[in-house]
């Protein structure tokens, strides 16, 4: 039972890719692009997760150094869609991903 | 010998006379223009008198006996270069030259008197009968340019200098018939007489060109050397040829058939004019022409008899038109035709001396004539019609005596000089043998009984008869100054006088005038006997007592014409009035229309030539040649430029149609337009919604993973 109660590498990475799953169905069925910017820092999170679980499995330290570039990368990337969100709601006063189709033929 | 080597200086006073007139005339005074003109003439005449003078002291000395003088100045057209040569009949070659050398012989010394002789009293006679026109300068500048060119003519010694002067005189008598150019049909009868006179130099060019060809020598001396050299046979064909077309520019500037038709339309230009050019001097220059080149001319006997029977043709034809002719300007015109008809008729029978005589005579009586007639028709305010002339005898009686005088002339009465000269040409033509020589006879005798006749109606129906002017014109009937009846006074003893040279041996003369031209004409009389014909000084010697009473036959029967004619003139015209009759109207009326009209030669002319006239709906001559090439050159040319236009175009429409649809259309287009058929399907695959295309790249790295873990 003990062995039961340890938290081993396989619940990190099964949380990872439940929080994968959750952010990929959130990016692909939600139509609200705050939401979907959400979804996305789901993603990023649960890739986080599995690179801290692997440093805590090695002992190492390189894969919370990627977390925190990864932290750092996310937090540029939210500011970037965001300006890029604002500026398409001050163009169609909507932010509906549903009505963003313009990247076509 | 100064007049004899400074023999240049006579054409060139004239020369300088018209050169002062052409910068300075317009400024001088009336007098000045004459004095200067005049005085030109009179220093030519004076020159050439001194220059005969010396010149038959010079040829009689025994070193150049008989010889002719000639002196060359430089020369003039050709080089010592070599490149001017041409080829020769016979294969060699012979430089092309031509001098600027003036020759002097008998022949040209007559020609020299008489020119500056007759040229130099009608310049006196303009000074009076001009006085009153405007363009006085002009006038005198264009008399003196003609006389320059005629004494060149005369004086050239070659034939390309010769042919500067014919043209020169050609030009001065253009200028003199359009003096009154502000006039329609003087123009016109200018112009006429240049295109006319164009023809016939043609011929004379080509005929030169032969010469040239031949003999590989222009100047006179040559050509006559090589011709007695017994080098070519007599009826040489290449001589007939060019005898024929130097005949024929001689036929032009002289007024022969068929080309006369300039001279009586001539008679536009100032009646000075006339009797200078038209009747004395520039027509006479065929005359000369063909007896400078007498060596040639003997030896093509069939262009001789041409020169004859144009000669006699003419002679005729001109007399019996003038025998209706009611201006007095245009009988005098026919006349002058007719005489001229004479002088080749002589010249055509061999008889080149009686021929040269004639045109010696002829210059006194038809000057005179001509001036009688300016007189005339300056006392009758400009009138030219005879028939509103009439009874003038007593009025302008020195007009009235100096004409008669030179009708007695010309109309053959002994002992005027036209008896003299013209029953020697009579007399040439009856000694010449065989059948067209006599029949030439006879017209020249019915010619000499027309002569009369319409020589003494011109003479009843001017002087005698009623009065027939309006009484305006009478009133102003005058007596012209002295500046016009000296010259008639003067001309009128020459017409006396100058046949006298030419007394014949049958009368009991010596016949001076023939021995004077010995020089230039014997070695051709002999040539002539060669041919067995007798010819005109050996026949006199050889047969002379057989011959003397059938001469004396025919000067009587020639007398008889001419008093005939005169009969029939006193008859019918001495009473002439207002509705005097036309005797050959009453008895012929259709020979008189045909008379009248000239016998329609203008208007065949019209209708064959100039294509003034349209035969039918074809027009022929010249205009006609004008429309047909302007037919042709719009449906022929231009069609086949049009046509070519047409293939351009054509070609231009298949090559842009093939640029557009092959080119552009398949080659360029047809990618573009396959590509974008193949993005048809292609675009399907955009459908714009960045959620699908996550969609399809999850599902695609679901696929992914599931193909590796199930593999």
């Amino acid at each position: 039972m003990e062995s039961m109660l340890h938290i081993t590498t396989l619940h990190y990475l099964v949380l990872g890719a439940a929080l994968f799953l959750l952010g990929v169905i959130g990016v692909l069925t939600r139509r609200n692009v705050v939401i979907v910017l959400m979804s996305i820092e789901l993603i990023l999170n649960a890739v986080n997760l599995n690179l801290v679980a692997f440093s805590r499995m090695w002992g190492g330290l390189h894969g919370q150094v990627f977390a925190i570039f990864i932290i750092t990368d996310a937090a540029a990337e939210a500011a970037v869609g965001l300006g890029i969100l604002i500026a398409f709601f001050r163009n169609k006063e909507t932010v509906n991903i549903d009505e963003v189709n313009l990247l076509k033929w | 010998m100064f007049f004899l080597s400074h023999i240049w200086l006579i054409p060139l006073l004239p020369a300088f006379g018209a050169t002062i007139m052409f910068f300075f005339g317009r400024r001088l005074q009336k007098a000045t223009v004459s004095a200067v003109c005049v005085g030109m003439i009179v220093l030519a005449f004076l020159m050439a008198c001194g220059a005969v003078w010396q010149y038959s002291a010079w040829s009689s000395m025994p070193e150049h006996y008989h010889q002719p003088y000639q002196t060359i100045l430089y020369t003039w057209l050709g080089t010592d270069t070599g490149q001017m040569n041409y080829a020769t009949y016979g294969g060699s070659t012979a430089a092309f030259q031509a001098d600027a050398g003036f020759l002097l012989d008998p022949l040209s010394s007559i020609w020299l008197l008489f020119v500056t002789g007759v040229g130099m009293l009608i310049h006196i006679y303009s000074t009076g009968y001009m006085a009153h026109e405007g363009g006085y300068y002009r006038f005198f500048g264009y008399l003196n340019l003609f006389m320059f060119s005629m004494l060149t003519l005369i004086l050239a010694n070659n034939y390309v200098m010769l042919f500067v002067g014919w043209e020169g005189v050609g030009l001065c008598s253009y200028l003199l018939i359009g003096f009154y150019f502000h006039r329609k049909s003087a123009s016109d009868a200018a112009a006429k007489a240049f295109i006319v006179n164009r023809i016939g130099d043609a011929g004379f060019l080509l005929g030169m060109f032969f010469v040239a060809w031949y003999f590989g020598s222009l100047r006179f001396t040559d050509v006559t050397h090589i011709a007695h050299s017994g080098r070519f046979a007599i009826g040489d064909p290449i001589i007939t040829a060019a005898t024929l077309l130097l005949f024929v520019g001689a036929c032009g500037k002289s007024a022969q058939l068929p080309l006369y038709v300039w001279l009586p339309d001539a008679m536009e230009g100032p009646t000075p004019v006339s009797a200078l050019i038209h009747a004395a001097t520039m027509v006479t220059a065929g005359v000369y022409m063909v007896a400078r080149s007498n060596a040639l001319f003997v030896l093509a006997p069939k262009s001789m008899l041409v020169v004859a029977i144009v000669g006699g043709l003419t002679a005729i034809f001109a007399a019996s038109i003038g025998l209706v002719q009611n201006d007095i300007k245009r009988v005098l015109a026919y006349s002058t035709v007719s005489q001229l008809g004479y002088m080749f008729l002589a010249l055509g029978v061999g008889a080149f001396a009686a021929g040269v005589f004639h045109v010696f005579t002829h210059a006194f009586f038809k000057a005179l004539l001509f001036l009688g007639a300016g007189s005339v028709i300056h006392s009758m305010s400009g009138e030219q019609d005879m028939r509103n002339m009439g009874d003038l005898g007593h009025r302008i009686p020195t007009t009235h005596a100096t004409m008669f005088i030179a009708t007695l002339a010309i109309a053959g009465i002994f002992p005027f000089a036209g008896f003299f000269s013209k029953d020697a040409i009579l007399w040439e033509t009856w000694s010449r043998e065989g059948g067209a020589y006599r029949f030439l006879w006879y017209i020249g005798y019915a010619t000499a009984l027309m002569t009369a006749f319409y020589m003494f109606r011109l003479m009843y129906l001017t002087f005698h008869g009623r009065p027939r002017m309006s009484h305006e014109v009478e009133h102003h009937i005058h007596e012209s100054p002295i500046s016009m009846t000296a010259p008639l006074v003067t001309l009128a003893l020459c017409a006396i006088v100058a046949g006298w040279l030419g007394w014949p041996n049958s009368l009991g003369g010596s016949d001076r005038f023939t021995k004077f031209l010995e020089p230039v004409f014997a070695s051709e009389a002999q040539v002539l006997e060669y041919e067995g014909h007798a010819g005109q000084l050996a026949a006199g010697e050889k047969e002379e007592e057989h011959n003397t009473s059938t001469e004396w036959l025919l000067m009587g029967l020639s007398l008889a014409a001419a008093g005939v004619g005169w009969g029939m003139a006193w008859r019918s015209y001495r009473h002439a009035d207002k509705d005097y009759a036309e005797p050959i109207a009453v008895a012929a009326p259709p020979v008189y229309n045909v008379l009248l009209h000239k016998y329609y030669v203008d208007e065949g002319y019209d209708y064959v030539f100039t294509g003034r006239r349209k035969l039918g709906d074809v027009r022929l001559g010249v205009l006609g040649l004008g429309e047909a090439s302007a037919w042709i050159d719009s449906h022929v040319i231009d069609a086949a430029v049009n046509d070519v236009g047409w293939i351009t175009r054509l070609t231009a429409t298949i090559s842009s149609w093939w640029d557009k649809w092959i080119i552009d259309g398949i080659g360029v287009n047809g990618p573009a337009i396959l590509a974008r058929m193949l993005s048809y399907p292609a675009r399907l695959f955009e459908w714009g919604l960045v959620q699908w295309y996550a969609l399809v790249m999850t599902a695609g790295l679901v696929g992914f993973l599931l193909y590796y873990v199930y593999h």
